[in-house]
């Protein structure tokens, strides 16, 4: 059941709202088997409201897909499974066996090969694996250069390849949903919505996020700049380091020793508002990963990023 | 973000200009200035100022806007980027558009969902020819409000006579071009005068600067003013008590209670209920996402467009619209495309191209084919009949996009102009002796056997042995030929791609009566192209075409050249000839090849021989 919503929303949230669920039909209407991307975040969140609204009263009629590193904060997956249940949707998880097999892992591997094998070939296993078309996502064009030029519906070719060069023109919303055999298609309904954006109208609505997203005393370690949450006992320490309780939260979800928090006091959707409205750094500015390299983003869509 | 800070809504932003008239300088300027830029992306982009920035020391703003690798090494944009900005008064979506000559199409792309247009002008070049065709393109994809930024003012002194002198080339040029508002603003995106700050260096100037006109202008959409159009997108039907169709609003507004048609079918019926994101309400406007029920049990699917009873679309299966072109591959009059209008999807080809834009010079000039970036204004014909309104009454249901069949990638976009009435007024008549009557008198199947390869690849040669059989074999047959067509039916088509395509459309309904008239008819025809073939197979039954291919090396062709034809096209005195300086495509799911080059004709005579039999047993 959709939440109760908590306020009016502003004529610029309809305006998105409408053009996303127009995006999600014609995602289901087009495609033989579309899945929903469901990363746990606050985005891949708002997604799936707007995937209820879409087809009310009827159900979503495609699945969810988690692709499972087994490094995603505990809370996440807490939080997922109560979501799914109470939806009632089909959930599907999956972790690249052979990643798991040769025990990668962010901490020796390093970031790059570990988004790499348990992210971006786990989703592309996933997708083969059940032949899924399309896969809808929460990717959003302000979040950073490479994505400000992605299409709505962003055209793979066969083995997941994104190409730049390649990609339809889009017009009028008459989107071209047509793909040859072994081609897919990734679909961003909100790639319109900046951050900000999100937030309130994760607010309007009422809509349910990781309680992480809100400030709370933690476990922090500070390792290279960044304020990594140790949230299991597999991050062995250095010399002299100890976990100290801070007041964080956390801007974006990922794997908990990429993603770094920063101090919060913010433990309302209000307060997240309010900072946000002050705030002088970027939202992937907490993501270890793309820091990597320049340009490191870009890259990654080519080899099938989501 | 309160209800009160966006009072005045959205505002789509198209910008666009030459290279290096500095664009992206302008927006990366704007961002700044209203303090939109994060801390961390701006000691990025004093990074990578470092490295690929063209202005030495300082930070290089153009970096903020410029989005993948290659283009930033190249130091020009290639496509369309959206910028999204939130001043305390607007909030504002930039499309970022090329200004390379050959990205045409992205311009299109942005144009088609902007409100307003910002069209850039280096003020030491004035008016150049993209910024003609940039005001054109915008002109013709319904953009009405424009601001002429007269650029680098800074690079000639801020001198007002120059900025004159630009705004009045440039209002003399775009008097015809509809706009509803011009505002001119001299501005330096590098030192920011006029963008966000009233400029000292420009006293002379006395009109707001760009961020206060974006901010104030009045564009207001007349969407909700117009006929109620709902393409349907989606039918919602949960269950056996549930049956809704859901889509968006493309304009006007709805309350229950009202009567509607569905266009293409005639239907009418009533209002029932209208499902909003939240629920339950009672009307529907334009841009609004919702379900609609209706009270009868009447047929509607996806593609149908509901619409008022005494306002309806045209419903016509040939109008006359603007096409741009934005695909490698040139369009050809005949040849057919997928077309998405609304949410239907179907077959399309161009039946005439009544004249070309000259872009540059709004000259009309006469065009046998549109390359890319090119406008022609066309007749087009679809497969089936679909609803449609002038693009300049509506946007929305004016509009479409042409797919090419066997890339898929979007190859054209127009806009159309009317509805032509012929479509309207001539239907199809039914004989009470139809096909299958005459089919049956005869005592066959009627099928097509389409023989397509090289010249001289052995087409015709085998084609009449089979043709001898079938006929002592009591068959009744007929055989066209690609040279004696030529002499007669087809004598006015030459062999340019285009006429090439024509050719093969005329042949294919000959071939089409002769079928229906109960005939096993026999095509020898190079037709080198795959959609032209695949445009025969779809015009005839299922099962009634079967694609042979005479599949013969181009070097036996050549020894062979019964009729001299290779050796005068090696010598150049034959244009376009299949092989030589022509392409050919193979086919790849032919119902039959032949190896035209091993076996004498006679063996290649009986696999067709066998092939047919067994069509005609049933197999």
């Amino acid at each position: 059941m959709l939440p109760q919503k908590t306020g009016a929303l502003s004529p610029h949230l309809r305006r998105l709202e409408a053009e996303a669920i127009g995006i999600i039909r014609e995602t289901a209407a087009s495609f033989r088997n579309p899945v929903l991307l469901y990363s746990i975040g606050k985005d891949s969140s708002v997604v799936l409201h707007l995937a209820m609204k879409a087809f009310a009263p009827g159900r979503i009629p495609f699945p969810l897909l988690h692709i499972a590193t087994g490094w995603d904060f505990r809370d996440m997956l807490e939080f997922r499974d109560r979501r799914a249940a109470e939806i009632g949707a089909r959930l599907i998880v999956h972790t690249n066996p052979d990643g798991l097999a040769r025990g990668i892992n962010p901490l020796t591997h390093g970031s790059q090969v570990h988004m790499n094998v348990m992210g971006t070939e786990a989703l592309k296993q996933a997708l083969d694996a059940h032949g899924f078309d399309a896969a809808l996502g929460g990717a959003r064009r302000d979040e950073e250069k490479a994505r400000a030029k992605e299409r709505v519906f962003s055209h793979r070719a066969p083995g997941h390849v994104w190409e730049p060069r390649g990609q339809r023109p889009e017009l009028w919303g008459l989107y071209n949903t047509r793909i040859a055999p072994g081609e897919t298609m990734r679909v961003f309904p909100i790639s319109n919505w900046t951050e900000f954006d999100v937030w309130d109208y994760i607010a309007a609505e009422n809509i349910p996020v990781v309680p992480l997203y809100f400030a709370a005393e933690r476990p922090i370690v500070r390792r290279g700049g960044a304020l990594i949450m140790r949230d299991d006992e597999r991050m062995p320490l250095e010399p002299g380091e100890q976990p100290e309780m801070m007041w964080v939260r956390f801007r974006t979800m990922g794997d908990w020793p990429l993603t770094g928090a920063h101090e919060s006091r913010a433990q309302t959707l209000e307060e997240v508002l309010e900072e946000l409205r002050r705030s002088r750094v970027s939202e992937r500015h907490g993501r270890l990963i793309d820091n990597d390299q320049e340009a490191s983003m870009e890259r990654k869509k080519r080899e099938g990023y989501f | 973000m309160d209800g009160a800070i966006t009072s005045r809504g959205l505002l789509r932003v198209l910008t666009c200009g030459s290279v290096d008239d500095g664009k992206s300088t302008l927006i990366g300027r704007l961002l700044y200035d209203c303090q939109l830029i994060m801390e961390d992306t701006l000691a990025a982009i004093a990074r990578d100022s470092r490295k690929h920035g063209t202005v030495g020391e300082e930070v290089d703003l153009a970096l903020l806007v410029d989005g993948l690798e290659a283009e930033r090494q190249q130091g020009i944009t290639i496509d369309v980027a959206y910028r999204f900005f939130t001043t305390p008064r607007r909030s504002f979506i930039v499309a970022d558009c090329p200004g390379h000559e050959q990205y045409t199409r992205n311009m299109a792309t942005g144009a088609s969902n902007s409100e307003l247009a910002i069209i850039l002008v280096d003020a030491r070049k004035g008016l150049l020819t993209q910024t003609r065709r940039h005001s054109y393109i915008c002109s013709l994809l319904g953009i009405r409000h424009v601001v002429l930024a007269v650029n680098k003012i800074d690079l000639v002194h801020f001198d007002q006579q120059v900025f004159d002198r630009i705004v009045g080339e440039y209002a003399t040029f775009a008097a015809g071009l509809g706009f509803h508002s011009m505002v001119p603003i001299p501005t330096s995106g590098r030192f920011g005068d006029n963008v966000t700050q009233r400029s000292g260096n420009t006293p002379w100037y006395r009109g707001p600067t760009l961020l206060e006109h974006l901010e104030a202008v009045e564009v207001e959409e007349e969407l909700t003013k117009i006929p109620f159009r709902f393409p349907v997108q989606w039918v919602n039907r949960p269950n056996q008590d549930f049956r809704g169709f859901s889509g968006t609003v493309a304009s006007g507004a709805v309350a229950l209670g009202e009567s509607v048609v569905v266009a293409a079918s005639g239907v009418t019926s009533h209002i029932s209920r209208i499902l909003g994101p939240d629920g339950d309400q009672e009307r529907a406007v334009a841009g609004e996402a919702v379900t609609i029920c209706l009270a009868d049990e009447v047929d509607v699917a996806r593609g149908d467009v509901l619409a008022p009873v005494s306002d309806r679309p045209a419903v016509a299966d040939q109008f006359a619209a603007h096409l741009l072109w934005m695909d490698e591959e040139p369009m050809l009059p005949g040849r057919q495309y997928m077309m998405r209008i609304g949410n239907v999807w179907t077959t399309a080809s161009v039946t005439a191209i009544k004249h070309r834009v000259d872009v540059s010079t709004l000259d009309q000039q006469s065009a046998t084919r549109l390359a890319l970036n090119e406008i022609g204004l066309c007749n087009l014909a679809t497969a089936q009949r679909v609803a449609m309104d002038p693009y300049s009454q509506n946007r929305l249901t004016g509009a479409f996009i042409l797919v090419d069949r066997f890339t898929n990638r979007t190859a054209g976009c127009g806009m159309i102009n009317f509805p032509l009435r012929r479509a309207t007024n001539v239907h199809h008549e039914h004989f009470l002796v139809d096909k299958a009557a005459r089919a049956a008198s005869l005592g066959q199947k009627p099928m097509l056997l389409w023989f397509t390869g090289l010249s001289g690849s052995g087409k015709s040669t085998v084609a009449k042995l089979v043709e001898q059989a079938l006929h002592q074999a009591g068959r009744h047959t007929y055989s066209l030929d690609g040279d004696n067509l030529r002499h007669g039916l087809n004598r006015d088509l030459g062999f340019t791609d285009q006429d090439r395509v024509e050719n093969i459309r005329r042949v294919g309904e000959v071939a089409k009566l002769m079928v229906d008239a109960g005939l096993i008819v026999l095509a020898s025809f190079i037709s080198p192209f795959r959609a032209e073939r695949q445009m025969v197979r779809e015009m005839l039954a299922e099962g009634e075409f079967v694609e042979i291919f005479v599949d013969t090396p181009i070097e036996v062709c050549m020894q062979r050249d019964v009729k001299g034809l290779y050796a005068k096209a090696k010598r150049g005195e034959i244009a376009n000839f299949t092989g030589v300086t022509s392409p050919y495509q193979r086919p790849e799911a032919a119902e039959l090849v032949l190896d035209g080059a091993g076996p004498p004709a006679e063996a290649l005579a009986q696999q067709v021989l066998a092939l047919v039999e067994r069509r005609q047993a049933g197999g």
